[in-house]
């Protein structure tokens, strides 16, 4: 994976100096809080319900164990022993003290990380495949471009002032495992007729209120162009994007309003005047940051075989593992999903000891997912079962990947400012109510997301079920959404009718699975029983 | 306290700025303001007679100046191109990068404060034509443009 040299470590460095010195002048009346605002926001600190809440960044997703085990002291140190893993790849504490937070960075910074950019009207966290370099159907591992764009978006002078948050996706597979489409930019790498590598653009996608799928405006970049794209792309929303009205300030309101033809026209102009100023990085330094990403030492005489006997292990086996482009060599999956468990959260125990089974089983490498799960991306096929054995003593061998029980949800009521309704309990009361049916497993591959709120952080547009809380006169009340999908097949999931209570939508969720259950046929997932027979029998059932 | 920041030698423009509309209807005015909603492109033919380019910030969290001063620059555009309004200190280091070489904000700034964000950055990820060598060409000398 990526390390600093001396010029990314002064840059870290540098900022934390630099939010040393503003956290001092706010504290000293020197900065209004409106003033301060962008400022710790572009630190990834955010004022939530009750304390400031800490958003570190994870770029696409990748860290090693030196890092997550400081994750694990921030938890412990500065926080109430735990942390929470999100949607974008990043981890967030909710309990943090401004005054800590400049130490916080300092540690941050010490294991080559930081808070930059992770909240705030700027480009955001770069997010990716959480098995890029490990999966068997990708094209070349697309975290080398993510970390040129990584570079160029942090502190970019033009853009930290934006009409609002600009969120980047870059992937290189078939497999779309990342939501590409529903960002604000989505990359594609991909090999043009000629056999070059290059990048398609997807531009003006996103969840929120007003959820977009991204439309192709240009299907070939050239890689010695790619920061000068997307510098052109950046601009033109600068400029452009409206800043009247913070809810149709996303970059996909300005696409959908100008049309996908006369943006890419404008961006396409600002392209070709950007490219005589020489803002593109060499091939070289793209070449530089690839090195970084060279496969591990896998053992090419590691055996294929895996003696599945026990059963427990089979399953998680089945269900939580992915294949690996090395023969030898699994994904595994670690669940933060336990039944009953809030999503994402783990211990700074789990986060330990999930960082000592990447030192010893996965080339000192582990993923974040925006499933809100971990990833070991190199296992030995031979250590499978010995890793699986410590991750269930650990309470986190959870076999419930891509299931019902593996549900997405945003901190809600509980922690969120904005929130409406409370997500956690309902996602608790979900995993639970399956896990007590025992249906979980027939129901197979089924992707459940929850947001406590309209601007949709628990993607609840992209769920096969999606549940959206609202405040209904003074009571949450709870909205359940069928048919969205993040994948290659990209749609957004449709409203079902009047909303319910808390324990009715566990009810409406049950329902809507039986209707696939008993409607459903050979080889379908629940998305495609919905997409075949559509809406009604879903109604019927849900509203009888 | 400071109350007027120039990176510049030569002598002020005397005269004040008139907005993009008069200007276009005036046609020999030297001094030229820009609002947020401005196209900067809109004075490229007549960057010659142009020394003076006022980019209003009415609210510091509208960034559109940013990338209307990058234009001006990126143009050829060699007077002065000052930042108005409501100018932050914790700005000026990237209102430099970008093009700026003067500053006249609503409130003065606290020399101290202003001197330590100036001198805060000694690198840049990014080439935006302020003769700053960004990281990338440090690391690959052979292909340092200009």
């Amino acid at each position: 994976m990526y390390r600093y040299d001396q010029y990314d470590q002064a840059m870290v460095d540098t900022r934390v100096a630099e939010f040393r010195d503003q956290t001092r002048r706010r504290l000293e009346g020197k900065l209004t809080e409106d003033q301060f605002k962008p400022l710790r926001l572009q630190n990834g600190l955010y004022l939530q319900l009750h304390a400031y809440m800490l958003r570190v960044a994870v770029p696409y997703g990748t860290l090693n164990a030196a890092q997550m085990h400081v994750l694990a002291n921030i938890a412990d140190k500065y926080d109430r022993g735990y942390g929470h893993f999100t949607t974008r790849q990043n981890i967030q504490y909710n309990w943090i003290k401004l005054e800590d937070a400049p130490d916080i960075l300092a540690d941050l910074a010490a294991v080559e990380m930081h808070a930059i950019q992770t909240s705030g009207n700027c480009i955001r966290n770069i997010s990716s495949d959480q098995f890029a370099g490990a999966a068997a159907d990708e094209l070349i591992d697309p975290r080398p471009y993510a970390e040129l764009l990584r570079q160029w978006s942090s502190f970019h002078p033009e853009f930290l002032t934006l009409p609002r948050k600009f969120k980047i996706c870059v992937i290189a597979s078939e497999t779309d495992r990342a939501a590409m489409k529903l960002h604000d930019i989505g990359i594609r790498i991909v090999k043009n007729a000629a056999g070059e590598i290059g990048a398609a653009f997807y531009v003006g996608g996103g969840m929120g209120r007003t959820p977009m799928i991204a439309p192709l405006i240009r299907d070939f970049v050239p890689l010695d162009q790619l920061i000068t794209y997307s510098e052109a792309c950046l601009r033109v929303y600068n400029r452009y994007g409206r800043r009247d009205n913070k809810y149709k300030a996303r970059i996909k309101i300005l696409v959908h309003e100008l049309g996908k033809e006369e943006y890419t026209r404008q961006v396409e102009e600002e392209f070709a005047h950007l490219l005589t100023q020489g803002i593109e990085p060499p091939i070289a330094e793209l070449e530089r940051i690839m090195a970084h990403f060279a496969d591990p030492a896998f053992d090419t005489a590691a055996s294929d075989d895996l003696d599945l006997s026990n059963r427990d292990f089979a399953l998680w086996v089945a269900r939580n593992t992915v294949a690996h482009k090395q023969p030898g060599y699994v994904i595994a999956n670690i669940s933060l999903k336990p039944v009953g468990g809030i999503p994402g959260d783990a211990s700074a125990a789990q986060i330990h000891l999930m960082a000592d089974l990447a030192k010893e089983y996965s080339f000192d490498e582990l993923r974040v997912t925006h499933a809100q799960n971990i990833v070991l991306p190199h296992v030995r096929k031979a250590d499978l079962f010995t890793l699986w054995q410590k991750l269930e003593a650990a309470g986190l061998g959870a076999a419930n990947l891509d299931t019902v029980e593996d549900i997405i949800a945003c901190p809600g009521l509980d922690y969120c400012s904005l929130a409406n309704a409370r997500s956690i309990p309902v996602a608790q009361k979900i995993s639970q109510r399956f896990a007590a049916n025992g249906k979980t497993g027939e129901l197979g591959e089924l992707k459940l997301k929850i947001s406590g709120c309209i601007n949709a952080c628990g993607h609840h547009h992209a769920g096969h079920i999606g549940i959206l809380g609202v405040d209904k006169k003074g009571l949450e009340n709870y909205q359940l959404l069928l048919g969205g999908c993040e994948g290659d097949d990209t749609s957004l999931g449709k409203i079902t009718g009047p909303g319910f209570t808390e324990d009715g939508i566990v009810d409406a969720v049950e329902k809507a699975t039986d209707v696939y259950l008993a409607e459903r046929e050979e080889g379908e997932r629940f998305l495609d029983t919905y997409r075949r027979i559509g809406m009604e029998k879903f109604k019927e059932a849900i509203y009888a | 306290m400071l109350d007027h920041l120039r990176f510049r030698e030569d002598e002020p423009v005397g005269a004040p700025a008139v907005t993009v509309d008069a200007f276009f209807s005036q046609t020999n005015a030297a001094a030229v303001r820009i609002e947020p909603g401005d196209d900067a492109k809109s004075l490229l033919p007549f960057l010659e007679q142009l020394r003076l380019v006022e980019v209003n910030f009415p609210s510091f969290g509208d960034g559109r100046g940013y990338s209307s001063a990058r234009i001006l620059r990126e143009a050829g555009y060699q007077g002065e191109l000052r930042a108005v309004g409501d100018v932050l200190v914790d700005q000026l280091s990237h209102m430099r990068r970008c093009g700026f070489d003067s500053f006249l904000p609503e409130k003065p700034f606290d020399p101290e404060d202003a001197q330590a964000a100036l001198d805060r950055w000694p690198e840049v990820y990014q080439a935006t034509g302020d003769g700053r060598t960004p990281i990338w060409a440090k690391r690959h000398p052979a292909h340092e443009r200009d």
